[in-house]
């Protein structure tokens, strides 16, 4: 079944959040951020701004009639700065005109001045100062200290990734209408309407039930607006509540990627040990997390990072340290794995490490030690691993040996190009690692003609969730797609959501509308049953029809429905579902977290030009773990997107602030995406169906964030190529692997020649340019 | 409305027309791209373009289709492709790759899925990894197999690829045309805009209230034609036009790849040569290219004109040897003789539709096995685009061997300036240029041996 939004999609008929009429006398806001990344506000002077034609009303801190406080995990952050500013961009007033233009142009008249604070933007910085989010967490299996002796290698090093921008296509925005009751109603592009009513609630001082927050569809989120579309929410509601006006903010661009956090960048240390026979015995980890200047998410992100600090390999010795690093930029935040890349980096950076000291292929390293069912995470969950079926399938079906020696011939012969080669194995474990966050309700509504209404708490974004939720429906009932509607997500038809994210969407809300469809489904039968005067067990539903002992009946899905309604059954349903068998003890840092883990195994080739420094990735061949998927036509594109979007991450994406903190790569003609020339030439999907039982919805296994990961590998296929034309040169470990790391690592030499020159100007971060 | 309003913000704002989406304001995603039908000597080309940087004064008397117009009943051709393949997630973007695919299929292009994906090369998906979208073109490219020597139109519409009434579309605007001369140049204009792609970039809000001068349209500003050994290429010429010139395809064999470094195909479309010189930029593509060509700038001021050589007009940092009343005309160079060899580099984050991070062209004479001539100009290395005089002077008389070209290296490095910005550290930007300068050699040799 296809996305059951691409035809209207296609005919540009879909509705997002600036596609919505106007309701009349509309007025348009638009955010003054903080033109310092530090400083005490000694003034704000709106004066000028609130004299410009056509602006009604500048809003700041003042105005806030409840609580100025937006922050989620940690209530650091306020919606509108108050005595301080703490990164560029920290929106300080929201301007509000009779047009977006007037409002822009106001906005450009404020004028701020400041005492200016020492800006730190890089997290070693911070954490050396002792600027952090949250005290540090260590996760720990077995004994470190006691195992390196049992080593025969052990290599220590460092490691860093940049940031990402989320660049989801439609920028952020809300739309706030006031209704009676002081109630008011916010449309919002937000992955999280309930983290939206929570925000405007505080801020607005409003119980949650005079908030409504509705969401049709997203133009792209990817975790950038799972708590990052509150501002703009509680914005707009502030100031529709006090002028009594609907109140439209839609970003602009430079607005969004200036304002708005990204993917976190980190730096760590490692240190590996292996025995003689190449088993990993030992790894020691710490990372340092670029928080920015709120906390966010970045507590929890953290935690994922520390889940996946081993990837999908089994070390007996962990331990793994995690310092959360408050910095001068914007709040750093949700971003497609979580900080799980980040993880997952570092490991694959200490193999490479490893490998490339011992002279080895690094896919002999990690073949030897990925994950076997019944070994023990280091968080004391225990694996029920696909692992190894995805490594040897992958490097069977693909021809590892058979590809290793083409680019040991094509390097051979060629001295102005060369070829690299990776192998890529992924683990990601699938719930919101906050357990309470593992519940979800669909409600469920059947009408006397047969249509059926379904409204949960996912968010539509692109990934096909509310696809998968009515084939859920579809399949209960056994009734033609076309009868079955997918609602708006709203705060005041399901309550409490979880944000959609951690790739748990349809398993959540897909099990909650199983419930609701089951429940209803069961008691049509129950009274069809009752009338046909069969047992119950008889009766069941398929392709429309009632069949009784898997005889067809004449009876029709409509006229049961129908039956239903007359004889007082109720055709609605409100279910709630909550993952089963999950827990986790923060204060032993042990539990069993995830419902299941997703595994596969990419094999990643590129070729470098070595005189330009520019490269071509050439394949990405994939054998990934779907469990029973749903509807391939999804998950393939999930897993084709993921892939691109991890390549981007780990290429030409490259997050620039300078530093005193300002972004550089503010738009996209300096923050660049992966475009239809610069994806794989080739993607190919392996659909490894595994048998075993999970806890996915219909057993398909969760999609959205695992593939972005084998993007990773394509960072160590270049570093392979490179490797091949410069093989004494030392270039660290530090992604992205853009153009001009590329050039200055084929270039480097042994001893920290050219590439001291280059780090001087281009720390881990990106920051210091 | 002011003509000087953008495209795009009319077309969602005043028309209501939603399916074109905003995207990024700078031309630099697709979301936004319209197709635009221009009917000239009883010709009616429909180009796609960036309806963000195009105000409306660009499109006086002109056919504009927004996806609303592509619409049929249930899904034309290029959607349904687009269906089959699931090319489409969160939608946002996918109006525009529609629309661009819509504008390969009027182009009259050959239907080769390559020239289904160049029409497509300015959007920017942030979901389907572009896969699926390339399966939905070569599909959609594969539509148009049949088409012999009918109008793209005629065939469109009689396969129900796209709706009937673009074949009256040319009728409509020639009546339309003839109603509308004059009423649009502001004789006391303080803008002159060409194809507005990097002054609304720069100041689309300036602009839209703003007393403008639209030169993209006149025709005294268009064409490329050959003069003796002389080419001349009108200040308003596009690079699409560029691209597509067959003076130039047959002097510069290896044009079509240079022009594939160069923005994208909407962007391309409305770019005009005179925007690319004047706007000063140190790293304009053309600039780069045209420097190592020496061309000469025709200005005006209206009463009489003036010629400068390109290389005299950038006095530093976005500062020009021309007076605010002079108008650039025309750009013409010497075509490039038998013994001469034309390279052009580019290196930036994204190889296609970038802005470099340094760019570089080389135009040299090679007479028994010596440089007899050679001018390589540098893009990003200084304040304003370079000719490296002193390279120039140095590799002039000499054969061309590695020390030789270490030594043009290394001098190169003492007439440039790089800075470090997002596009990439001095000592990068230094490292490159030497190793684009080993490129143009290395290109040239390779020319040599065939």
């Amino acid at each position: 079944m296809k996305n059951i939004d691409a035809y209207t999609h296609l005919r540009g008929e879909s509705i997002y959040l600036d596609d919505i009429p106007l309701i009349h006398g509309t007025l348009f806001g638009a955010a003054f951020g903080s033109p310092v990344a530090h400083g005490v506000i000694s003034a704000l002077d709106t004066s000028e701004a609130a004299a410009q034609p056509g602006v009604i009303r500048i809003f700041t801190h003042k105005d806030i009639s409840g609580e100025n406080q937006i922050g989620g995990i940690v209530a650091d952050e306020p919606l509108l700065a108050d005595h301080e500013v703490h990164f560029c961009g920290m929106p300080v007033a929201f301007v509000v005109a009779d047009s977006i233009d007037a409002a822009r142009a106001a906005v450009k008249k404020i004028k701020l001045t400041s005492e200016p604070l020492p800006a730190i933007t890089d997290p070693r910085e911070a954490q050396a100062k002792g600027e952090l989010i949250i005290p540090p967490r260590t996760f720990q299996l077995g004994d470190t200290n006691s195992s390196w002796s049992q080593c025969t290698h052990i290599f220590e090093g460092q490691a860093d990734t940049n940031g990402q921008e989320h660049l989801y296509i439609e920028t952020q925005g809300a739309y706030a209408v006031p209704q009676e009751h002081n109630a008011i109603k916010i449309y919002s592009s937000t992955q999280g309407p309930t983290a939206v009513q929570r925000a405007v609630s505080r801020v607005l001082g409003l119980p949650m039930h005079l908030v409504e927050v509705e969401v049709n569809r997203l133009g792209g989120g990817f975790g950038g607006k799972e708590d990052q579309a509150n501002s703009w929410a509680a914005l707009c509601a502030l100031a529709a509540h006090h002028l009594k006006r609907p109140v439209k903010y839609s970003l602009h661009r430079m607005e969004d990627m200036a304002m708005t956090g990204k993917r976190h960048p980190y730096a760590a240390d490692f240190k590996i040990g292996l025995n003689e026979a190449l088993k990993i015995v030992a790894y020691e980890v710490t990372f340092y997390q670029n928080a920015g200047a709120a906390a966010d998410l970045s507590p929890a992100v953290l935690e994922r990072t520390l889940f996946h600090c081993t990837n999908s390999y089994y070390i007996p010795n962990v331990k793994a340290t995690a310092y959360s690093c408050r910095t001068n930029l914007p709040p750093n935040t949700a971003f497609r794995g979580f900080g799980g890349p980040q993880g997952m980096f570092m490991i694959e950076a200490a193999i490479a490490k490893a490998a490339e000291a011992l002279g080895i292929d690094a896919a002999v390293i990690q073949e030897k030690n990925l994950l076997q069912t019944g070994d023990e995470f280091p968080y004391g969950q225990k694996a029920q691993s696909e692992a190894p079926e995805c490594w040897h399938k992958a490097t069977t079906i693909y021809d590892l040996q058979a590809g290793r020696k083409e680019v040991d011939a094509f390097n051979a012969s060629n001295t102005l190009y060369k070829k690299g080669l990776a192998c890529m194995p992924i683990c990601f474990g699938i719930s919101f690692t906050k357990t309470l966050m593992n519940q979800a309700r669909s409600l469920v509504h059947v009408y006397t003609d047969g249509s059926v209404g379904i409204t949960t708490g996912a968010v539509e974004m692109g990934q096909g969730v509310n696809t998968k939720i009515l084939q859920v429906a579809a399949e209960v009932f056994s009734i033609q797609p076309e009868k079955i509607k997918i609602h708006t997500t709203n705060t005041f038809k399901i309550a409490n959501t979880s944000p959609s994210a951690a790739s748990a969407t349809a398993d959540l809300n897909g099990k909650a509308t199983l419930l609701a469809c089951t429940a209803i489904a069961g008691r049509l039968k129950k009274m069809a049953a009752e009338t046909l005067g069969v047992d119950e067990q008889l009766v069941s539903l398929q392709n429309g029809y009632l069949y009784v002992n898997g005889e067809k009946t004449d009876r029709d899905w409509k006229s049961l429905v129908m039956e239903g309604h007359l004889k007082r059954i109720g055709l609605s349903e409100h279910a709630h579902y909550a993952t089963p068998e999950i827990h986790f003890d923060a204060t032993r840092e042990k539990g069993h977290p995830f419902a299941y883990h997703v595994y596969g195994t990419a094999l990643i080739e590129v070729t470098v030009d070595c005189i330009r420094g520019t490269y071509t990735i050439d394949a990405v061949k994939a054998v990934h773990d779907f469990g029973a998927s749903m509807n391939k036509a999804v998950d393939l594109g999930q897993i084709e997107g993921g892939i691109v979007q991890g390549i981007g991450w780990m290429t030409m994406e490259e997050v620039v602030y300078d530093k005193e903190g300002r972004l550089r790569s503010n738009a996209l003609s300096t923050y660049k995406v992966p475009d239809i020339y610069a994806v794989p030439k080739e993607i190919r999907v392996d659909f490894l169906q595994t048998p075993q039982d999970n806890l996915a919805i219909f057993r398909s296994k969760a999609v959205g964030e695992p593939p972005l990961m084998y993007g990773i590998g394509a960072y160590f296929a270049l570093r392979n190529a490179i490797r091949a034309f410069n093989k004494s040169g030392h270039f660290p470990f530090a992604a992205p692997m853009t153009p001009e790391r590329v050039l200055m690592a084929l270039y480097a030499t042994e001893k920290k020649g050219t590439i001291q020159a280059h780090e001087e100007t281009i720390d881990h971060l990106a920051v210091n340019k | 409305m002011p003509s000087g309003t953008v495209l795009l913000d009319f077309i969602r704002y005043h028309e209501h027309l939603t399916g074109t989406k905003v995207g990024c304001n700078e031309g630099d995603c697709g979301a936004c791209t319209l197709l635009v039908g221009t009917l000239k000597n009883n010709e009616l080309q429909y180009r796609s373009l960036t309806s963000c940087l195009t105000p409306l004064g660009n499109v006086h008397g002109k056919h504009v289709v927004t996806i609303e117009g592509l619409n049929m009943e249930g899904l034309n051709a290029i959607q349904q492709a687009m269906y089959d393949e699931s090319a489409t997630q969160c939608g946002f973007c996918t109006p525009g790759f529609v629309v661009s695919l819509a504008g390969f299929c009027l182009s009259g292009k050959q239907a080769t899925t390559e020239n289904a994906i160049a029409a497509i090369d300015g959007n920017i998906c942030r979901c389907t990894g572009y896969k699926s979208i390339e399966r939905a073109a070569a599909k959609v490219a594969q539509l148009m197999h049949n088409r012999q020597a009918e109008a793209p139109t005629a065939f469109l519409a009689e396969h129900g690829i796209l709706p009937s009434w673009f074949a009256g579309i040319k009728q409509r605007l020639y009546s339309l045309q003839t109603q509308l001369d004059g009423e649009l140049q502001s004789p006391t204009a303080t803008e002159w805009v060409g194809g507005g792609t990097d002054v609304y970039v720069q100041k689309h809000d300036v602009m839209k209230e703003a007393s403008i001068r639209f030169l993209f349209d006149d025709d005294q500003l268009k064409g490329i034609r050959q003069e003796g050994n002389k080419c001349i290429m009108g200040a308003s010429t596009t690079v699409t036009a560029m691209s597509e010139s067959p003076l130039l395809q047959q002097y510069f064999p290896r044009l079509a790849d240079h022009i594939k470094l160069i923005a994208s195909t909407p962007i391309r479309n409305i770019a005009t040569i005179g925007g690319n010189l004047i706007n000063a930029s140190p790293i304009g593509d053309l600039t780069i290219f045209l420097l190592a060509l020496d061309a000469t700038l025709l200005f005006s001021n209206g009463e009489e004109q003036r010629a400068c050589p390109l290389r005299e007009l950038y006095k530093g940092y976005k500062m020009l040897d021309k007076d605010a009343g002079e108008q650039l005309v025309s750009v013409s160079f010497e075509l490039p003789g038998a013994d001469t060899v034309f390279n052009f580099e580019k290196v930036s984050k994204r190889t296609n539709l970038d802005i470099a991070s340094v760019n570089s062209a080389i135009c040299v004479s090679i007479l028994h096995d010596t440089i007899a001539h050679v001018r390589i100009s540098a893009g990003g290395v200084a304040p304003v685009p370079k000719l490296l005089d002193l390279t120039n002077a140095f590799l002039k008389g000499r054969s061309i061997d590695p020390s030789t070209i270490d030594q043009a290296i290394a001098i190169a490095q003492t007439e440039i300036a790089p800075i470090s910005d997002a596009r990439g550290s001095a000592a990068y930007k230094r490292l490159l240029l030497g190793q684009l300068m080993k490129a143009h050699f290395l290109t040239i040799l390779e020319n040599a041996m065939h």
